[in-house]
C-alpha cells in the first residue's frame, strides 16, 4: 500500500515547487463558502458552470477554513484559487491584503443591471470595487401548518408583530405543552444576524447607536418573554430545517438557504412569511454573496470569465431555480420554480414590499473584527436572556465593548443607523 | 551505561527531536509569540481579553469538572475491565476486541453516536417513553438542563476513551512477574491486600502514563462536547476554537492554547511527582 | 476490585475448573453489560445510517431495525470525490505509519534501554505535543507548508499526523522494549554480535508484533484526524476532512451514515490487529 505513495507525493510536491505547470494554467479554481451542501455543489458543477470554456474546478470550504487559507496563502505568496465566492461579511476581512480591486471587471459588467446600491456594497468601504455581487438572499419565518390554528385572533402571518409572535407561541405552549418556537442559536447558527438585522432595527430603529437606549431595554425584556416560549433546544440549532422537519419546532426564523430543504421536500406542510415587526418597523437584512479575485490569482483571466458567466441573467435565473438564491440582476423569476422555492420567493417578496419594511444593511468597515462584532450581540443575549443578568447593567458593559470596537475600526454608521462622521458612536 | 556508549541514545532520539522541532516547536513558538503580541510590541492584552470574557471562568470550571469526573472513572472502569477479562476462560480475544473498539473511533464519530441516543427524538427518550416514564420527547442537551448535559458529555467521553487506559493497564499488568503475587498468595494474603500491596505499586508506571495521557487529552476535550452540546457547555479548547474561527482573533485563541498547555504541563508534573518511579523498581 | 497479578496472567486450567458457576454467571453478566455499553451506541448510529430520512425523525423510535435499506448508504457513497478522498486518507495514514515508526521506535528504544542526560527533557517534548491543541497551530503551519510546497498534499498532512502519532509510537515502543529483557541482548553481545546485530536478530523479532500494533495506532490516529487535514488541503482532502465538509451541512441521516463510515474502519482495524495486540499484552499467549 505504501509503495506508490512517495512517488505520488513527490510528483505532487514537484508540481507545486515548479509553480504553475502548463496543465494547471488552463484550469480555474473557483473557491467558495457558498453552495457548500453536496447537492448544491453538484448543481454548481453540473449546471451553473456549464457553458464556460476552460476547466473550472469548484471547491467549497467553511467560512473559518476559508479565512485561514486566504490569509495563509497571502503570507506564503502562493495562490491556488483564481476566483473566490463568499458572503459580503466573509470577504471583508480580506481587504486589502488578500483580494485585489477589480474596477476593470466592474466596468465590463456595466450593462448587467446590478443595482448601484449593491455595487456600492461591493466596494467594502474603499474607493474601489472589491467584489462583484453574485447572488442574494435574506431571512424568513417558516411555520408548520399545524401551528396556524393557534394564531392569535386578528393576526395575519404576513403582517405579524413580535407581540403577536409571542402570543402565538404562548398559545402553542398552553395547548400542546411544548415550546415550539425555534431560533438558530447554536454554534454555527445565524442568531447574531437576528439581533443585528431584525431585533435591534425593529425595536430601536438602529443597530449600534441605539445599543443601550431605553428602546433596547424594552426590546430585551420582550426578548426574554419570547425566549420563555421558545424551544430550550434553540441553543443547539444551527439550521432550522431539521427541527422543522422533525416537528420539534413549529415556528422558526432562519436564512432561506437553511430552511429550504424543509420547504422543498414538504411544500404542503409549511408556510413561509416575513419576520415580525416591532415598534420601529419591520427590520430585515438582505444577504449578499460576492465574487472576488484573490491577489496573485494563478489564472486571473479564468477567474474573470467565471464572474462574467455567473452574473449573466440566464445563469442568475438558473441559480434561483436550482439552489434558491435570488438574482442580483434585474430578471423575472421563471414560473416553473419548484413549489418550495416559490414559497420562499413569496416570503422574500412580502418582506421587501412590506409597508413598514426597514432595511438593515450588512456592517461595513469592521474588517477582521466582524466576528467580535457578532460576539457583542450574542454575549448580550447570553447574559440577559440565558443567564438572567440585569438588562441595564449588561447593556452598559457591552456598550463599552461595542464602542471600543467601533473606535478601533473607525467604522462609520450604516443603515438603519444615521450616517456618522468617523466611527459610529454608541449613544 | 558506560561513557563509551553514551552517544547512542542521543543518536537514537535525534531524528525525532529534529522532526518535532521543525513541525511542532517552531509553530509552537510562533503561537506563544502571537499570544503575547499586541498592537505595539509585547503585551498581555490577549490574556486580558481572555480572562475578561464571559465564558472564561465557566470554561475553566467545566473543563476541570469534566476532567476530575471522567479520568478517575476511566481508570477504575479500565481496572474492572482488565480484571474481568483476565478471569474469562474463553472468548478472551473477542471480549478484548469488543472492549477496545472505541480506541479507534474518532471523537467526531463518538459525538454522533451519542447524539443518536440522546437527541430529543432519540433512543433514550423512546425507551423512557415506552416505559411510560416521560409523556413525550424531553430535551437532555439544552442549556436549561446543565446537569444532564454534563452527564451526557461525561458518558460519551468515558465511552470513547476508556479503551486507551485499558490497553495501557493491561500492558502494565503483563510486566508484573506473577511470582510476586503467587508468593503473597502462599503467605496467605487476601485478594484485596494482594491488589493493594503488590499489583497497584507495581502498576505505578503504567498508571502514570495512563493518567498523564488521559488528563492531558481531557483538558483538550472539544469535539464530543461540541457535537452534543454546541456552546451550551463551554470548555477551554472549544473557546480557543471559537476565538480562532468565529471571532477570528488569533491572539486570544493563542492565549487559550498557551493556557491549556500550561495546565496540562502542571498536571503532568504533579503526576510525575506523586507517582514517582525509580528505574530499580521496574521489573 | 479483586484484581491480582496471578489472575491477570492466564489462569491455570485447574483454577478455571474450580470457579463456581454462580461467580461465572456473575462474570458473564458483567461482561455482557460492558459489551452492551460499548456496542449499543454503535448499533444506534448504524440504525440511523440505514434508516433513511424518515427513520431519523420518527417518534417514538423502535430499537429494532425497521425499513432498513441500503439506499441512503449507497447515495452517500456515490457522492463525487469520496473515492479520491479515501485514497488520500490511505496515503496519508500509510506515510504516517512509516514516519512515526522510523522516528518513534529508535526513541522508544533509547528511553527503554539507556539512562541519559536530557531524557526527561525529551519526555517533556513528547508530552508537549499532546498538551497543545493542534488546531491552534494550523495557521503558522499552513503558511510554512505553502512555502515548502507541502500544502494540499497527503504527504504534508502525514507530517502533521506524525507529530500526533510520534508520542504514541515512542511511548508504546518504550514499554515494548522494556518488556524484552535486556539480558537477551547482552547474551547476544557475549556471542560476538555487534549492538546493531543483537538488536536486529534478537530484539526485532520479539518486538515485531508490538511494532505492528504501534503501526495500527498510528494509522488510526491519522485516519481519524480531521482538523489539520481540512486546514492543510483544498482539493486533495482526506476522507474525514471531506466527510466533515459535506456532513456539517447535510441532513441527520447523512450525518449518521458518515458517522457509521468513520466507525466501521476502526472496528476492522482493531479486529485485524487484535492478535498482535494480544501478543504484546501477553493475554492470549501461553
Amino acid at each position: 500500500m505504501t509503495h506508490p505513495v512517495p512517488f505520488r507525493a513527490i510528483a505532487v510536491a514537484a508540481a507545486l515547487f515548479g509553480g504553475v505547470s502548463a496543465a494547471q494554467a488552463q484550469e480555474t479554481i473557483f473557491y467558495s463558502t457558498q453552495l457548500r451542501p453536496i447537492e448544491e455543489a453538484t448543481k454548481v458543477r453540473d449546471v451553473l458552470l456549464k457553458g464556460l470554456s476552460g476547466k473550472v474546478i469548484y471547491v467549497v470550504d467553511e467560512p473559518p477554513a476559508f479565512a485561514v487559507r486566504m490569509k495563509a496563502e497571502t503570507q506564503a505568496g502562493k495562490r491556488t484559487a483564481s476566483v473566490v465566492g463568499a458572503l459580503h461579511g466573509e470577504l471583508q476581512p480580506h481587504v486589502p491584503a488578500d483580494i485585489e480591486p477589480i474596477d476593470d471587471v466592474a466596468a465590463k459588467l456595466k450593462d448587467r443591471g446590478i443595482p448601484a446600491s449593491l455595487m456600492e456594497l461591493g466596494k467594502l468601504g474603499t474607493g474601489h470595487q472589491q467584489y462583484i455581487p453574485w447572488m442574494q438572499a435574506t431571512y424568513v419565518m417558516v411555520a408548520n401548518k399545524q401551528a396556524l390554528q393557534y394564531l392569535p385572533q386578528g393576526a395575519d402571518v404576513n403582517t405579524l408583530t413580535y407581540a403577536q409572535l409571542q402570543e402565538w407561541a404562548k398559545n402553542i405552549v398552553d395547548k400542546t405543552g411544548q415550546r415550539r418556537l425555534g431560533f438558530p442559536a447554536g454554534p454555527t447558527g445565524l442568531m447574531p444576524r437576528f439581533f443585528q438585522g431584525y431585533f435591534y432595527p425593529s425595536f430601536t430603529g438602529g443597530v449600534v447607536t441605539t445599543f443601550k437606549s431605553p428602546d433596547a431595554e424594552a426590546g430585551w425584556n420582550a426578548m426574554k418573554e419570547l425566549w420563555a416560549v421558545s424551544s430550550p433546544n434553540s441553543t443547539n440549532y444551527n439550521f432550522m430545517q431539521e427541527p422543522l422537519m422533525a416537528g420539534e419546532v413549529w415556528i422558526a426564523w432562519d436564512h432561506i438557504a437553511r430552511v429550504k430543504e424543509a420547504l422543498t421536500l414538504q411544500p404542503d406542510q409549511f408556510v413561509a412569511f416575513p419576520a415580525p415587526a416591532g415598534p420601529k418597523g419591520r427590520g430585515y437584512m438582505p444577504v449578499i454573496a460576492g465574487l472576488a479575485i484573490p491577489k496573485g490569482a494563478p489564472n486571473r483571466a479564468g477567474g474573470v470569465a467565471v464572474i462574467e458567466h455567473m452574473t449573466k441573467p440566464e445563469t442568475q435565473l438558473a441559480t434561483a431555480a436550482e439552489v434558491g438564491f435570488f438574482p442580483v440582476v434585474k430578471a423575472d423569476l421563471p414560473p416553473n420554480l419548484a413549489p418550495g422555492i416559490k414559497l420562499l420567493a413569496g416570503a422574500v417578496d412580502a418582506t421587501q414590499n412590506a409597508k413598514d419594511a426597514l432595511v438593515s444593511l450588512l456592517p461595513v468597515g469592521l474588517g477582521a473584527k466582524g466576528g467580535e462584532f457578532n460576539k457583542v450581540y450574542t454575549d448580550t443575549f447570553q447574559r440577559i436572556v440565558l443567564r438572567n443578568e440585569p438588562v441595564k447593567d449588561v447593556l452598559e458593559s457591552q456598550a463599552k465593548v461595542l464602542d471600543a470596537l467601533m473606535k478601533d475600526t473607525g467604522a462609520p454608521c450604516w443603515a438603519p443607523d444615521k450616517p456618522s462622521q468617523g466611527a459610529c458612536p454608541v449613544q | 551505561m558506560s561513557s563509551r556508549t553514551s552517544w547512542i541514545p542521543y543518536a537514537l532520539i535525534a531524528p525525532s527531536v529534529l522532526f518535532l522541532a521543525a513541525f511542532f516547536l517552531v509553530p509552537l513558538v510562533q503561537t506563544v509569540w502571537l499570544s503575547f503580541s499586541g498592537d505595539e510590541g509585547l503585551s498581555l492584552v490577549n490574556y486580558q481579553r481572555m480572562a475578561g470574557d464571559l465564558n472564561f471562568s465557566l470554561a475553566i470550571q467545566n473543563t476541570f469538572l469534566l476532567t476530575l469526573v471522567v479520568v478517575p472513572i476511566q481508570v477504575a472502569l479500565a481496572l474492572v475491565m482488565a480484571t474481568m477479562v483476565s478471569k474469562l476462560e474463553k472468548g478472551r480475544d473477542i471480549a478484548l476486541w469488543i472492549l477496545t473498539i472505541p480506541l479507534g473511533i474518532s471523537d467526531l464519530a463518538a459525538g454522533l453516536a451519542w447524539l443518536s441516543l440522546l437527541q430529543n427524538t432519540g433512543y433514550l427518550n423512546s425507551a423512557l417513553y415506552a416505559l411510560g416514564i416521560i409523556p413525550g420527547p424531553v430535551g437532555w442537551l439544552s442549556q436549561e438542563t446543565p446537569w444532564s448535559l454534563f452527564a451526557a458529555i461525561a458518558m460519551a467521553e468515558i465511552w470513547r476513551a476508556t479503551a486507551i487506559v485499558l490497553v495501557i493497564l493491561i500492558a502494565g499488568l503483563q510486566l508484573i512477574p506473577k511470582e510476586f503475587s503467587e508468593a503473597a498468595e502462599i503467605f496467605g494474603a487476601q485478594p484485596w491486600t494482594r491488589f493493594r500491596r503488590i499489583t497497584l505499586p507495581l502498576l505505578k508506571p503504567s498508571l502514570q502514563s495512563a493518567l498523564i495521557l488521559r488528563t492531558v487529552l481531557a483538558f483538550e476535550v472539544f469535539a464530543v462536547v461540541y457535537a452534543l452540546g454546541g456552546r451550551n457547555f463551554p470548555v477551554l479548547a472549544g473557546e480557543a476554537y471559537t476565538w480562532q474561527n468565529e471571532n477570528q482573533n488569533y491572539g486570544v485563541a493563542a492565549a487559550y492554547a498557551v493556557l491549556i498547555m500550561a495546565i496540562s504541563l502542571a498536571a503532568t508534573a504533579l503526576y510525575l511527582r506523586v507517582l514517582r518511579t525509580r528505574p530499580e523498581q521496574l521489573p | 476490585m479483586t484484581a491480582t497479578t496471578s489472575e491477570v496472567q492466564p489462569a491455570t486450567a485447574a483454577r478455571s475448573m474450580t470457579l463456581p458457576s454462580a461467580r461465572r454467571l456473575l462474570l458473564w453478566t458483567g461482561m455482557a453489560v460492558l459489551f452492551a455499553w460499548v456496542l449499543v451506541p454503535i448499533y444506534f448510529v448504524a440504525l440511523g445510517a440505514f434508516g433513511g430520512r424518515l427513520g431519523v425523525f420518527r417518534w417514538p423510535k423502535s430499537i429494532w431495525p425497521s425499513d432498513v435499506s441500503f439506499a441512503p448508504m449507497m447515495q452517500f457513497l456515490a457522492i463525487e470525490g469520496v473515492f479520491n478522498a479515501l485514497l488520500n486518507s490511505l496515503i496519508a495514514a500509510g506515510l504516517t505509519v512509516v514516519f512515526s515508526i522510523l522516528l518513534g521506535a529508535p526513541a522508544g528504544y533509547a528511553l527503554a534501554r539507556y539512562a541519559f542526560r536530557g531524557q526527561n527533557a525529551y519526555r517533556l517534548l513528547v508530552l508537549l505535543t499532546r498538551a497543545f491543541p493542534l488546531a491552534i497551530l494550523a495557521l503558522p503551519l499552513t503558511v510554512s507548508f505553502i512555502r515548502l510546497g507541502l500544502y494540499d498534499t497527503p504527504f504534508g498532512v502525514s507530517l502533521i499526523h506524525t507529530v500526533l502519532a510520534l508520542p504514541f509510537a515512542a511511548l508504546v515502543t518504550q514499554s515494548l522494549f522494556m518488556g524484552i529483557p535486556r539480558e537477551y541482548e547482552e547474551a547476544a553481545w557475549v556471542f560476538g554480535c555487534t549492538r546493531f546485530q543483537a538488536f536486529w536478530k534478537v530484539v526485532m523479532p520479539l518486538a515485531l508484533p508490538g511494532l505492528a500494533a504501534t503501526a495500527i495506532f498510528a494509522f488510526v490516529i491519522s485516519w481519524n484526524e480531521v482538523f489539520a487535514a481540512s486546514i492543510l488541503t483544498v482539493r486533495e482532502r482526506t476522507l474525514t476532512a471531506y466527510l466533515l465538509k459535506i456532513l456539517a451541512e447535510s441532513p441527520l441521516h447523512y450525518r449518521f451514515a458518515g458517522g457509521f463510515i468513520l466507525i466501521l474502519p476502526s472496528v476492522l482495524f482493531i479486529f485485524a490487529v487484535r492478535k498482535y495486540l494480544f501478543a504484546v499484552w501477553g493475554i492470549a499467549s501461553k
